[in-house]
């Protein structure tokens, strides 16, 4: 196949852009894991509530898709937070596998739900009017919408490595999972802040959510089909790493984007061809630690 | 000792007799009826058949009048995941143990497909409505399988011909890589060619693609005037929205849904699907039957939603079913037999019409070429298609002389 360099880096930043999502989820999974030490098997779920959330504050409320960026990720975050504290707080130190069935029964319950009463083909969400049309780049025609998700994606992951890796707040949560009884003798509520983490995960997951129900239908199962690759991203980066799992976020969207390319049929495998090497040569994932 | 011995033989004699009995009862002709809806009931497909079918069934079974006349007529469904081995299973367990006689719906060509040789093996019978794939009635017909509501060899012809006959004359393929994608990227290139147009190119994508953007730009690049999505459902509608994105249909390439449903239409919106053409062979406001039958449809369903072609045709099979085993007075649990009653019998519904059930299982009626509406002229949430044109079932459907089909004799 002779190699087309415009329509190479059409895919590329395509596979940028895919990246986005996959890096904005995979953050949310590992800030979870990293501070709580749990799978977050529903983190696909609450992904699909919040284009849900902002689909209805459209059509039941009227309010658009800005107040949506922020609103459905904070009451999605708080619904997060309801689980945590009535569900996921009673499997505080019990091995994974229990979170692990808990988080996956929740997404069950919660998919079946939603797609009990919106059936499974979706419902429309526009593009708000001042991200519509597009850009002509010389290689490829790039609808705004979808830079703004590139900006808005990047914005938000470096924010919120910034906040846990270099300041005051991030490092009293560092601290709390090395050992939380210590911590709480400083005075700090070391439950509350569990619980305002797995908000912050759940919240970001959301986040993605909103961004993406301009791209694709709102559907109940959008979560599902996409909580297998962003699992497969978080193990190649490392469990727990939150750089890691950014940078493996948009690097693998980057090459999944240049599969679709080169041979298409292979794309949806390759995410998980790229897991197993990486898991004969690094168990622990690219930058992880050990488990 | 005596007594012992004798006891023995009729012993052994009643249980020979009931033996024999239970399987003599196999094949006795009784009123009794099982349907198995085999259906995607939690994915992609599960709006454009799903529940819906299994609604269908039920209300055919219930239109029938046989359970006035003390038939009794069971109803039961599963999910077949959209994965050949699991709908293979399904249909066995339901063959050998469950006792059902005949398995409807199915959509999905890739499940359909391997159904389709399960009925054959067994001597039970494939009702299809939701699969699209026109080798169910070509090289893969069975004595035992009737495929009802649409293939892709008719979507071919009407939407493809179409296309190229108003200028589309080059090509580019979006498909769904399987059994379904491929049949109907088959049979339109051939349309294409007929009518001298030229394909350019084609992509082939996964079964349940969330991002089409990569295929999408592929096909911007080809610079082809038409670009045919071979792919249905959640694939089709996530492809035709993500084109409005990337501004293809403005920079004067356009789409062809060759398989679009009423479900995908009403959740892509008319503000993105406007102006599509498509092609199906039942839509809900046709007239007045087709809307009687669809109110009572939407009524059962817990969605409410319009019944598809999909669900009618579920519907329409199963009423000629009934009517086929009432004229042969009885079920006699023999799927070919049936099947072959089915064949004799035109076909006479509310929702089809007239027509027939050819030799090689394939039900004959007209399909009609719609244009989705653009948002001013639709006056509610289903009122989503104007009527552009109709091909009559003649020349909707493969003809005979070109089967490839062995029960066609030449």
């Amino acid at each position: 196949m002779s190699i087309n360099l415009q329509a190479l880096s059409a895919q590329l930043l395509v596979g940028l852009i895919n990246g986005s999502f996959y890096a904005l989820l995979s953050l949310g999974l590992a800030v979870i894991f990293g501070m709580l030490n749990i799978i977050n098997f529903a983190h696909g779920a609450v992904y699909m509530m919040g284009a849900f959330c902002a689909y209805f504050l459209l059509n039941v409320f009227g309010i658009g898709y800005w107040p949506a960026l922020i609103l459905a990720p904070v009451l999605v975050g708080i619904f997060g937070m309801l689980t945590e504290r009535t569900m996921l707080k009673w499997l505080a130190g019990l091995d994974h596998l229990y979170g692990l069935l808990l988080t996956f029964g929740l997404a069950l319950i919660i998919q079946g739900v939603f797609q009990n009463y919106f059936g499974s083909s979706g419902l429309p969400y526009a593009i708000p009017s001042e991200l519509q049309g597009g850009i002509n780049l010389g290689f490829m025609f790039l609808p705004i919408y979808r830079g703004w998700v590139i900006v808005c994606s990047l914005v938000v992951c470096i924010a919120t490595w910034y906040l846990i890796e270099r300041t005051r707040l991030g490092a009293y949560l560092r601290a709390a999972t090395e050992n939380p009884t210590l911590v709480r003798a400083f005075g700090i509520n070391v439950p509350r802040m569990i619980t305002l983490t797995y908000g912050l995960g759940v919240g970001l997951a959301a986040l993605a959510g909103v961004l993406s129900a301009p791209i694709n239908q709102v559907r109940p199962l959008m979560g599902a089909d996409l909580i297998i690759v962003v699992f497969a991203v978080v193990v190649i980066g490392g469990m727990g790493s939150i750089m890691g799992s950014i940078i493996t976020g948009f690097a693998l969207g980057i090459i999944e984007g240049l599969t679709k390319y080169f041979y298409p049929e292979a794309s949806n495998t390759v995410v998980f061809v790229l897991m197993v090497l990486v898991l004969l040569v690094k168990p622990t994932g690219l930058t992880g630690r050990a488990v | 000792m005596r007594i012992r011995l004798a006891a023995l033989l009729v012993g052994t004699a009643l249980t020979f007799g009931m033996t024999f009995a239970a399987m003599a009862q196999d094949k006795v002709t009784d009123k009794n009826v099982k349907i198995g809806v085999l259906t995607d009931l939690s994915s992609l497909y599960a709006d454009l058949g799903g529940e819906g079918s299994v609604v269908a069934a039920e209300m055919a079974a219930d239109d029938s009048g046989l359970k006035a006349k003390g038939w009794k007529i069971d109803v039961i469904s599963a999910d077949h995941q959209n994965k050949p081995d699991v709908g293979a299973g399904i249909a066995r367990r339901w063959i050998d143990t469950d006792k059902v006689d005949i398995i409807a719906d199915v959509p999905n060509s890739g499940v359909a497909l391997a159904v389709n040789n399960i009925v054959k093996e067994k001597n039970s019978i494939l009702l299809d409505s939701g699969a699209g794939s026109s080798e169910l009635t070509n090289t893969q017909c069975t004595p035992n399988t009737v495929h009802f509501t649409y293939d892709t060899y008719m979507l071919a012809q009407s939407t493809g011909g179409a296309m190229v006959k108003a200028g589309g004359d080059t090509w580019f393929f979006i498909t769904a890589d399987y059994a379904f994608g491929h049949a109907l990227e088959n049979d339109t290139t051939a349309v294409v060619k007929a009518n001298g147009g030229k394909v350019l190119g084609s992509v082939k994508a996964p079964l349940n693609t969330a991002d089409f953007s990569s295929y999408l730009l592929q096909a911007q690049a080809s610079k082809a005037k038409v670009i045919g999505l071979a792919n249905a459902g959640g694939d089709t509608t996530n492809s035709i929205k993500q084109a409005a994105e990337f501004g293809i249909v403005k920079g004067g390439q356009k789409l062809a849904g060759l398989l679009m449903f009423l479900s995908d239409v009403h959740s892509l919106g008319l503000n993105v699907a406007q102006g599509l053409n498509l092609s199906e062979t039942f839509y809900w406001d046709a007239n007045d039957q087709t809307r009687a039958f669809s109110k009572r449809f939407s009524e059962r369903l817990k969605t409410h939603a319009m019944p598809t072609m999909v669900h009618a045709g579920v519907y329409a099979g199963l009423l000629h079913y009934f009517k086929a085993l009432e004229a042969l007075g009885g079920n006699p649990h023999d799927g070919a037999k049936v099947v072959a009653k089915m064949k004799e019998m035109p076909t006479d519904d509310p929702l089809f019409g007239k027509g027939v059930i050819r030799i090689d299982g394939r039900a004959i009626h007209p399909a009609f070429l719609f244009e989705v509406k653009a948002p001013a002229e639709s006056k509610g949430p289903w009122d989503l298609y104007k009527l552009v044109g109709t091909t009559p079932g003649d020349q909707a459907f493969r003809p005979l002389s070109e089967s490839k089909c062995s029960l066609v004799k030449h």
